[in-house]
């Protein structure tokens, strides 16, 4: 039996699209090795059976629910423990987010299981998983192969694309799980808490971004005349460390934990590139960064990259992008 | 109240990193440093010292390496830490993450500490994963990617950036923290720190010495095997232009985004 087992985030009753993505990517790659794809969930009574039901229609066949408290991963970490025990999953699979590190990694703790994360491919050899992971700020590609009994593998965020199948509605397992004492001294107050303005970035087509190499809050007004300047649909965007700073408004984070984007043109203006962030924004048509770091990795996949202060560059940018407007 | 921040030895940023074709590791050799998200950790512990809300009696730098990892520990303890805990033993190379948050999470038992402080990640394997794995081992509540953390009756109150916007949560010590780079701006040492950073108390142990079963470590030990390296598919370099005269700069840009429409 090859089954893989998934873990199914949802957020005021609507399922996370990276880990959809995983339940995908699981049953393509399951029916690749003889097994199915099956999730497990972990909520209050918004788990409907109607929701969980749901998640078949992204492949998986079979959805364990358990009672338990949402957006901690150590009660994950026990539930899917549970499952596996009475299951025998050979693998378990990951969309990006930040909690599917968390589980992943705490999983990998508790049944002494070999864990890749970052995964951007999966692919069936001989009736195995084996998962590529880009390495060296995405210079080198690492392949995963898994001894024992599973195999853990963390997405990258947005690596698993989510297709819809004619897979019916999933079968609704509920189990008890008995969390262990440690997930029980974490206590969710607040969750999903929004700071700062509303901006829509998702649907700019242009956007100026800007990161720590702006120097301090108040620059950012650089990025919004530049903006203001393309008119029309642009707006500004800013990296998770200006945003976890108080720079800018979370809305307007792309990475990781914040948007993914793909605009005509992403300007970026003092950001350095990091992976966190490239992953939000790499399927930009055209991009364009400023940075006074001749070795920053932005430079190694942007289309154009300008080497210098970007306060003496943008404010002329500015004007040269109104004059040619105007003119 | 014991703090042990948990620190690594990275290749230093300027250095070039690449896989060593012969052992398909990483190639650890060349310029070292501490891992710079590990300064956040070391600053989150000083801070707490600092507050004055709770006596910390004792801040324990703690890694597992080779013999150099032992300036990274010199550089944690010029930061603040007290002394240093360093586990090496030629039976842990090769070891993955499981292989090394258990190898951690044995040495971190014999100190016995109220609070774990790790940084988000590594400079080189850019690994979030290390305190998750630590926690389940010692039986600890823990929370990645932690940007304001505040000590209250019983344990912590901290906050960070989730899926769906900034969760806030309360967690009971002892526990595990990883930190983000937000957290904190780290000081820099002092010049009397760093010159009195080799007198502090620095403890070697083996893995034998803290109870590591050896089956569960190393290359032999590790569940996942990493290899076939290979390339990724070729993206054509982008132009560059080096800022020189802005004003012939701006020009370029501008006939750069003229061509493909973007005015």
């Amino acid at each position: 039996m090859a089954d893989v087992l998934t873990y199914v985030l949802h957020y005021e009753g609507e399922l996370n699209k990276n880990s959809l993505g995983a339940v995908s990517e699981g049953a393509a790659r399951a029916a690749e090795i003889g097994g199915e794809c099956h999730a497990v969930v972990l909520g209050g009574e918004d788990l409907t059976d109607e929701l969980c039901q749901s998640i078949g229609a992204y492949g998986a066949t079979r959805v364990f629910r358990a009672r338990g408290p949402e957006g901690l991963a150590q009660p994950v970490v026990d539930a899917m423990s549970r499952v596996i025990d009475e299951h025998g999953h050979a693998y378990a699979l990951f969309g990006g987010g930040l909690l599917g590190f968390e589980i992943g990694a705490g999983l990998a703790a508790r049944k002494h299981a070999g864990v890749t994360m970052e995964v951007t491919g999966v692919r069936a050899v001989d009736g195995k998983l084996v998962a590529e992971r880009p390495i060296l700020q995405d210079s080198k590609i690492s392949v995963s192969r898994y001894e024992g009994e599973l195999g853990i593998i963390i997405g990258r965020i947005n690596a698993f694309e989510v297709v819809s199948r004619d897979g019916g509605p999933a079968e609704v397992v509920d189990v008890d799980v008995e969390y262990s004492p440690w997930s029980n001294r974490a206590t969710m107050v607040q969750r999903g808490e929004q700071r700062g303005a509303d901006v829509d970035i998702e649907g700019a087509d242009i956007l100026v971004a800007g990161g720590r190499g702006l120097g301090k809050a108040e620059n950012f007004s650089l990025a919004e005349e530049l903006a203001g300047a393309f008119g029309g649909n642009s707006a500004v965007a800013a990296t998770r460390a200006v945003v976890d700073a108080g720079w800018y408004p979370y809305a307007a984070q792309i990475g990781q934990t914040g948007k993914t984007v793909a605009p005509k043109l992403y300007l970026a203006a003092g950001i350095s590139g990091a992976i966190q962030h490239k992953v939000g924004m790499q399927s930009s048509e055209n991009i364009v960064a400023i940075n006074k770091d001749a070795n920053a990795p932005i430079f190694e996949f942007s289309d154009l990259g300008i080497v210098g202060d970007l306060n003496k560059i943008l404010p002329k940018l500015t004007e040269a992008i109104k004059a040619r407007k105007s003119g | 109240m014991k703090i042990c921040v948990l620190v690594k030895e990275v290749p230093d940023a300027a250095v070039e990193k690449r896989i060593d074709p012969s052992t398909g590791r990483m190639d650890r050799s060349g310029e070292k440093n501490l891992n710079p998200y590990d300064t956040h950790a070391i600053e989150a512990a000083m801070q707490i010292r600092e507050g004055g809300a709770v006596q910390v009696d004792e801040i324990v730098a703690v890694t597992m390496g080779p013999e150099s990892a032992v300036r990274a520990l010199h550089k944690a303890v010029s930061l603040g830490a007290d002394r240093s805990l360093h586990l090496t033993d030629a039976s842990l190379a090769g070891s993955d993450v499981a292989a090394t948050g258990y190898a951690l999470s044995k040495a971190l038992e014999t100190e016995a500490p109220d609070l774990v402080l790790l940084g988000q990640q590594s400079d080189d394997g850019e690994c979030y994963t290390i305190g998750a794995v630590v926690a389940d081992h010692l039986r600890m509540p823990s929370l990645t990617q932690v940007i304001k953390m505040d000590l209250e009756e019983g344990g912590l109150r901290c906050e960070r950036q989730a899926e769906y916007g900034y969760d806030t949560v309360q967690i009971q010590l002892p526990a595990v923290i990883s930190v983000g780079d937000a957290i904190n701006e780290p000081r820099y040492p002092s010049l009397k720190a760093i010159m009195g950073a080799r007198k502090k108390p620095l403890q070697t142990v083996a893995a034998g010495e803290v109870g590591i079963d050896a089956a569960k470590v190393g290359a032999a030990g590790s569940r996942v095997k990493c290899g076939e390296f290979h390339d990724p598919p070729a993206k054509a370099a982008g132009q560059i232009i080096d800022d020189e005269d802005t004003t012939e700069t701006v020009e370029k840009i501008v006939a750069w985004l003229d061509e493909r429409k973007l005015i």
